[in-house]
């Protein structure tokens, strides 16, 4: 009885005299080898060279500020629980007088964390977001880490920095991943 | 008793119960919505119109159907009357404009308030597929007033139910808050600012179907679907000591009445269970409350995280009655 189709018949056929000399076959692998010499590299030397990015890659999160640099994120916990790896975790605070300034609604989040070795970059946090706080840039990715206390991302790596505000660059007008992907195809005509 | 069909499906009722009464009896996906009618409060609902249905047989005597949509919670059932719910395409594009209109003045701003996940109002837009209001003029605001230390109020979310005023006429000897002003200036005040500090006053949290009335202890501690709910009891001199302990890991970090199928709680509960008693060892676990699997409070939950706190004075008891005293393997070798 076959119990799989994979199985394999076992031959054991003598070799033949060209197989039995051994040096066809050494010139044979050489040549491969040789023919990937003149081969175009599939590698790059990855800090000094970089590949071009598709726009809507997603890459490490930023939180974003509004045009005057106060926080988007009201904490309301939307990434949280869309997130599929449960990477995201906050805790809210009551905004006081006097600092308006700071944050944009009356609710802010005091700690908010993602640990990078649950995050799967899948961009439903951003999608969530109703707000427009949370993005995942397309020209930055998560640098690799040496200890499990830089897993975490606190809102001191998170946040976006107040230098970053005035460029307009910065500013991408509340666009989701998918928006900026639907404006792509629709430049690139490839609809 | 009197027949009524609603949505096809027919009940015998006692009379003088309303169509609402009827309708939940059958079960809440006959229910219509509502937001201001309340069982346990008296003369409560009428105001919001959200449990509009359409009569299309007054009754069997009088066969004629209703004008038009009447109040569920204030119409009584009629032997023979047939009405339609969900299954009347026009009524539900009645209820979708009363669901606009009571967002006319509502805030959007779900992220922030303490009652989104929970809100009758959030339900009742989501379901109608109302994201916002073609209103344009400017939304009613209003200054924070101080309620005392436990209740927030935060009257630009008021939809004008009644219902906590209810609350404090039925359940409380003395009234402070109440409706002042008429029309679109109306709102729930304590005129002179004063704090409501009844031993019932807690139960308006419960009671307000939107964000208005929240729990200071719980401001912005949490969102609902973060907590998991747990029922709970304890011996309690003024009210049943019934309630759902909202747990974040080993905190109650809220407590509330619980509430069934049509957000009404079972038992109003005072407020030295609500707000003093925030220990897991003031309270007796019944288990893990059990939350509609569509409900957002049991996304991200899975069961086997629930943690069920274990009580350390209740194991001790059943610990004494076995016998541990140093044994020694071989009592021959002595």
């Amino acid at each position: 009885m076959q119990l799989t189709s994979r199985s394999k018949r076992v031959s054991n056929k003598k070799l033949s005299l060209g197989e039995r000399l051994y040096l066809p076959a050494i010139v044979g692998g050489l040549g491969i080898t040789i023919k990937h010499f003149f081969k175009k590299k599939a590698t790059i030397q990855y800090p000094e060279e970089q590949r071009p990015m598709s726009s809507v890659y997603r890459g490490l999160h930023v939180l974003k500020r509004d045009e005057v640099g106060r926080e988007r994120c009201t904490a309301c916990g939307l990434c949280a629980v869309a997130c599929p790896a449960e990477a995201i975790s906050m805790i809210a605070a009551e905004r006081q007088p006097g600092e308006e300034h700071l944050y944009r609604e009356e609710k802010y989040a005091a700690v908010y964390e993602i640990n990078m070795l649950r995050c799967i970059f899948c961009g439903l946090c951003e999608e969530a977001c109703p707000k427009s706080a949370i993005y995942l840039q397309s020209d930055k990715l998560a640098p690799s880490f040496f200890s499990r206390a830089d897993v975490i991302y606190g809102k001191d790596r998170l946040v976006q920095s107040m230098e970053t505000i005035t460029s307009a660059k910065s500013l991408k007008s509340g666009l989701t991943t998918s928006d900026r992907y639907v404006d792509k195809v629709w430049k690139d005509g490839k609809y | 008793m009197l027949k009524v069909t609603i949505d096809g499906q027919t009940i015998e009722v006692p009379e003088g119960t309303t169509i609402l009464q009827a309708a939940r009896m059958l079960g809440p996906e006959v229910a219509p919505p509502a937001m201001c009618y309340y069982s346990k409060l008296e003369t409560s609902g009428g105001y919001c119109r959200t449990c509009i249905v359409k009569v299309s047989k007054g009754s069997e005597k009088d066969p004629r159907p209703m004008p038009k949509p009447v109040a569920s919670c204030r119409t009584m059932v009629m032997d023979g009357m047939e009405v339609q719910n969900k299954t009347s395409p026009e009524l539900v594009e009645a209820r979708k404009g009363v669901v606009e209109f009571l967002l006319a003045n509502h805030p959007l701003d779900c992220p922030i308030c303490d009652q989104a996940g929970e809100c009758h109002l959030q339900d009742l837009s989501f379901e109608h597929g109302i994201e916002s209001t073609r209103y344009e003029f400017e939304r009613r605001t209003f200054k924070k007033i101080d309620l005392g230390p436990h209740i927030q109020l935060h009257m630009t979310r008021c939809i004008l139910c009644y219902r906590c005023v209810k609350v404090a006429d039925q359940l409380t000897p003395e009234r402070y808050h109440g409706v002042l002003n008429r029309g679109d200036v109306s709102e729930i005040s304590t005129y002179i600012e004063k704090s409501i500090d009844n031993e019932f006053s807690g139960n308006v949290i419960d009671v307000c179907p939107v964000g208005a009335l929240t729990d200071k202890t719980f401001r912005f501690k949490s969102r609902v679907w973060f907590t998991k709910p747990v029922d709970a009891h304890r011996n309690c001199d003024t009210c049943s000591g019934k309630v759902t302990l909202w747990y974040k890991g080993d905190d109650v970090l809220r407590v509330t009445g619980r509430k069934d199928a049509f957000g009404e709680v079972a038992d109003f509960i005072c407020n030295t269970c609500r707000f003093e008693t925030k220990k897991t060892s003031d309270w007796v676990i019944e288990g893990p409350r059990v939350i509609d699997k569509k409900s957002v409070i049991s996304a991200n939950h899975y069961l086997s995280d629930l943690k069920v706190p274990d009580f350390a004075y209740e194991v001790g008891e059943d610990y004494k009655k076995i016998d541990d005293t140093p044994k020694l393997l071989n009592p021959a070798a002595q």
